[in-house]
């Protein structure tokens, strides 16, 4: 019984009703973006050869650079679990350091994917220039700007976190932000298989 | 450049206005005004009423559309309505009444009664059913708004990109259809989320999964399907949309793309969406049949398990929509396989109803009246489906009047009449006020003899081989009889929707006298008073049974409350829903017109109210105990 009580008080994230809804829904919500996400893989799969005489994907890719902009998205996978142990300590400092680090992390692989992409249009690999082109800008820049507003989010979240401290309102935020990275970082490892490794290798 | 500075001088003066820097006795005046109320309301009865209105209108809009259609095809070589005209009233038709029409009715119903049936005091998330509200609404104005800026969107309401790309359709017409379902569709989705966490996390003490009503448990799985589905339908916008306005080529042959990845998208959406709307009628049928036949619903667990299993199907047949796309025989014989396997679930519940009847006290009150309309009509709809679902055979109907015929028959005779059944229904509910009995039997009437007058001939002449979509036809003796009958039918259905329409005026009329239990109910909304109070449960209840509120009356107990008397915390009212849907109105405007600059203040202005709103620290209001007793009181006398 004791317990108990001790997690419930851990988990400050589920110990209102507002809270168990928060992280219900979102839940929800990620199982309808994956949805999306596998919408768009397949759109990719069905028109990644119709490079219609432009760079394929082994002439585009470079592994390397995609290793390490996949190091540094699940690093900071494990470095928002880190916040959200603190959360579970109430250690308000650790909260704000770690989700610092997440965000710094993310905005790290958010330039190397920008810069990707510079790179792959001079090439003459765009947008426009093929359903290749098209499925595959679609399909990794929805998931940077996945990224990108995660970024924004999870950055609101440190300000309010540092200005409210761990309240029962600003748990659920934090906790529910996290799930979202999470599921980013997982569509980024389906992305890294059959966009990069199957262009690569398949 | 002129419209960014026009919308941000506009943007101004309503902050100014908002903010009292202009008139502060204007800002009173608004602010204490039934529109303002509405407007920034989060209350679950309030959103279902405004989601049950906008439903109508757009109801009649798209009614008014298929008057039109009717009109033109009265005649062989009719001039009435010909080309691109009959294109755009065509595909709007489509596009209102399932988008514009039916999911609004629905939500209507959904928002007013679940929360209401588990016994809970509103959803889980009323700031997102209001987004989700304001978003459909000004989703579907901007689809509209295309009959004046530019023409209407003219491919179909399946918008097959063979039809719809830039060089089949170059208008704008499209792109109101892209960017109006899109911001409809987001809507959707929220209210999707909103209502499945609301079922799971919110069913009063007691209240088991076996012991919601049928309506609740249809919208439960409603949900389901909407949150997978939808997202498909988001991509294939988003693809189209990037086709059409940023030269993307997902569907461009010449490029490489393929028009059937559209076809697939679109109905990996369409054909859950069909469930999606005809679900909730189930819903509404049960709760209506077992009322009026003063019975427990038959079979109770078999139906939530032929639900389920329809849900779960619905997911499975998309391709039973592509039959003759050529993806092969082994392609098509598993997708048919699946399609004619919902036929033993949805034959399961039909039976149900009927057998619910069998031997009960029977009472044809109007939404009695309408649901024993629904069995037959339905069933048909339903035969013909396992007609079409046979490849061979498919290969015939295809694009015929008769699929015509079948997809009305569920849609209307299902869909539609389960709705006007669940209006009469519920309709003390929402307002306090019953429709007229005798005027329903003048909506009734009319309404389902004109409806088969109207669609039954059409199984016929599709099978003469009247290609649908076409605005003309041949010459051909037994083509003009029939449609001739097909038109004469629409005035029956005119007729009754009129009477509808009458009735509501008429029932607005009256005082607000409603009993909080007109029908002998057997769930828990009958249990408090018509309207209910903004808090709907003084105390939560504490569930025992299936149908606890029958039973309590039959015992002769008052249902036991779960908790003390104590205060009820309720969220405030917001204006942030309205704001954000108004700016994403203005970004899709902005795409639409090709403005870019106002497209991207439009969603920069909806990305900064969603900031507001996180930092906004809103603990609600709560209400004290004694003015709860009060205005109890008050219901009463």
């Amino acid at each position: 019984m004791e317990s108990q009580a001790e997690t419930a008080t851990e988990h400050l994230e589920s110990s209102t009703l507002e809270g168990k809804n928060k992280i219900l829904g979102f839940w929800l919500f990620l199982a309808a973006e994956t949805v999306l996400f596998a919408c768009l893989i397949g759109t990719y799969l069905a028109l990644r050869g119709q490079n219609m005489g432009g760079p394929t994907t082994q002439d585009l890719f470079d592994l390397g650079l995609v290793a390490v902009a996949t190091g540094l998205l699940l690093t900071s996978s494990l470095t928002s679990v880190f916040a959200v142990n603190a959360l579970n300590q109430k250690k308000q400092k650790g909260v704000q350091f770690w989700l610092g680090v997440t965000v710094l992390l993310g905005l790290a692989f958010l330039i190397l994917e920008i810069y990707e992409f510079v790179h792959y249009t001079s090439m003459g690999h765009t947008f426009v220039s093929s359903a290749f082109g098209s499925s595959f800008y679609t399909l990794v820049g929805t998931h940077g700007a996945h990224v990108t507003f995660g970024l924004f989010w999870i950055t609101g979240l440190i300000i309010q976190v540092a200005r409210r401290g761990i309240t029962k309102e600003t748990a659920p935020k934090v906790f529910v932000s996290t799930l979202y990275w999470h599921f980013i970082d997982v569509v980024w490892v389906f992305i890294f298989t059959l966009v990069y490794l199957l262009g690569k290798v398949g | 450049m002129g419209t960014l500075i026009i919308v941000t001088v506009a943007l101004l003066f309503l902050t100014a206005i908002l903010t009292g820097g202009y008139n502060q006795r204007f800002l009173d005046q608004v602010k204490n005004s039934v529109v303002w109320d509405y407007i920034t309301t989060v209350d679950h009865k309030k959103i279902g009423i405004l989601y049950f209105i906008s439903g109508l209108v757009f109801f009649v809009i798209g009614g008014i559309e298929a008057l039109l259609i009717r009109i033109q095809l009265v005649a062989p070589g009719n001039d009435f309505l010909i080309g691109d005209a009959y294109n755009q009233v065509l595909t709007m038709h489509g596009t209102t009444m399932i988008f514009l029409a039916a999911m609004p009715l629905i939500f209507g119903l959904m928002n007013v009664v679940v929360p209401l049936q588990i016994g809970a005091r509103d959803v889980a998330f009323p700031f997102l059913n209001a987004l989700g509200y304001w978003l459909f609404s000004f989703g579907g104005i901007l689809l509209n708004l295309s009959w004046f800026f530019g023409g209407a969107p003219d491919a179909g309401w399946t918008s097959y990109t063979s039809l719809a790309l830039n060089e089949f359709s170059p208008g704008p017409g499209v792109d109101y259809y892209v960017l109006g379902l899109q911001i409809t569709g987001i809507g959707t989705l929220m209210s999707a989320v909103n209502f499945a966490v609301t079922i799971i996390n919110m069913r009063a003490p007691g209240m088991t999964f076996l012991r919601m009503p049928m309506f609740t448990w249809t919208t439960l799985v409603t949900s389901a399907l909407l949150l997978f589905a939808m997202p498909a339908l988001t991509v294939g916008l988003l693809l189209l949309m990037f086709d059409r306005l940023f030269g993307a080529n997902f569907f461009d042959h010449a490029m490489g793309g393929s028009h059937v990845i559209w076809q697939h998208l679109f109905w990996i959406f369409g054909h859950p969406e069909v469930y999606i709307v005809i679900m909730p009628a189930f819903g509404i049928m049960s709760e209506v049949i077992s009322t009026f036949s003063k019975k427990r619903l038959f079979g109770y667990n078999s139906m939530v398990f032929a639900v389920a299993l329809i849900g779960f199907l619905g997911f499975m047949v998309w391709v039973h929509h592509m039959y003759t796309v050529g993806l092969g025989p082994v392609s098509n014989s598993v997708f048919a396989i699946a399609t004619m396997t919902i036929a033993v679930p949805t034959g399961i519940k039909v039976f149900n109803w009927l057998f619910t009847m069998w031997g009960g006290e029977l009472d044809f009150k109007t939404p009695m009246l309408f649901a024993v309309g629904f069995i037959p009509t339905f069933v048909m709809g339903g035969m013909t489906g396992v007609m079409v679902a046979l490849p061979p055979a498919d290969f015939q109907y295809q694009d015929t009047y008769f699929v015509v015929a079948h997809f009305h028959y569920t849609m209307v005779g299902g869909t539609v009449i389960g709705l006007f059944a669940g209006a009469y229904y519920w309709w003390p509910k929402m307002f306090g006020r019953k429709l007229d009995e005798r005027l329903g039997k003048w909506h009734f009437w009319p309404f389902i003899i004109g409806f088969h007058l109207t669609f039954f001939p059409q199984h016929f002449l599709g099978l003469f081989g009247m290609p649908r979509r076409v605005f003309t036809y041949n010459d051909v003796p037994i083509l003009q009889t029939l449609n001739i009958i097909s038109t004469i039918g629409v005035i029956g259905m005119t007729i009754g929707t009129l009477a509808f329409m009458y009735n509501i005026i008429q029932s607005f009329r009256r005082k607000a006298d409603a009993p909080a239990d007109p029908w002998n109910g057997r769930t828990l909304e009958w249990a408090i008073p018509s309207p209910p109070p903004a808090y709907n449960f003084k105390q939560l209840p504490l569930i025992r049974a299936y149908d606890q509120f029958w039973i309590s009356k039959q015992t002769g107990k008052e249902i036991e409350p779960s908790e003390p008397l104590g205060e009820i915390h309720m969220p405030s009212p917001t204006y942030l829903p309205f704001l954000m849907s108004l700016a994403m109105f203005i970004s899709g405007f902005g795409f639409i017109t090709r403005g870019y600059e106002m497209g991207a203040l439009g969603l920069i202005l909806f990305f900064i109210v969603m900031f507001i709103r996180s930092y906004e620290h809103d603990p609600g209001y709560h209400i004290q105990p004694d003015e709860l007793t009060g205005v109890e009181k008050e219901a009463k006398a």
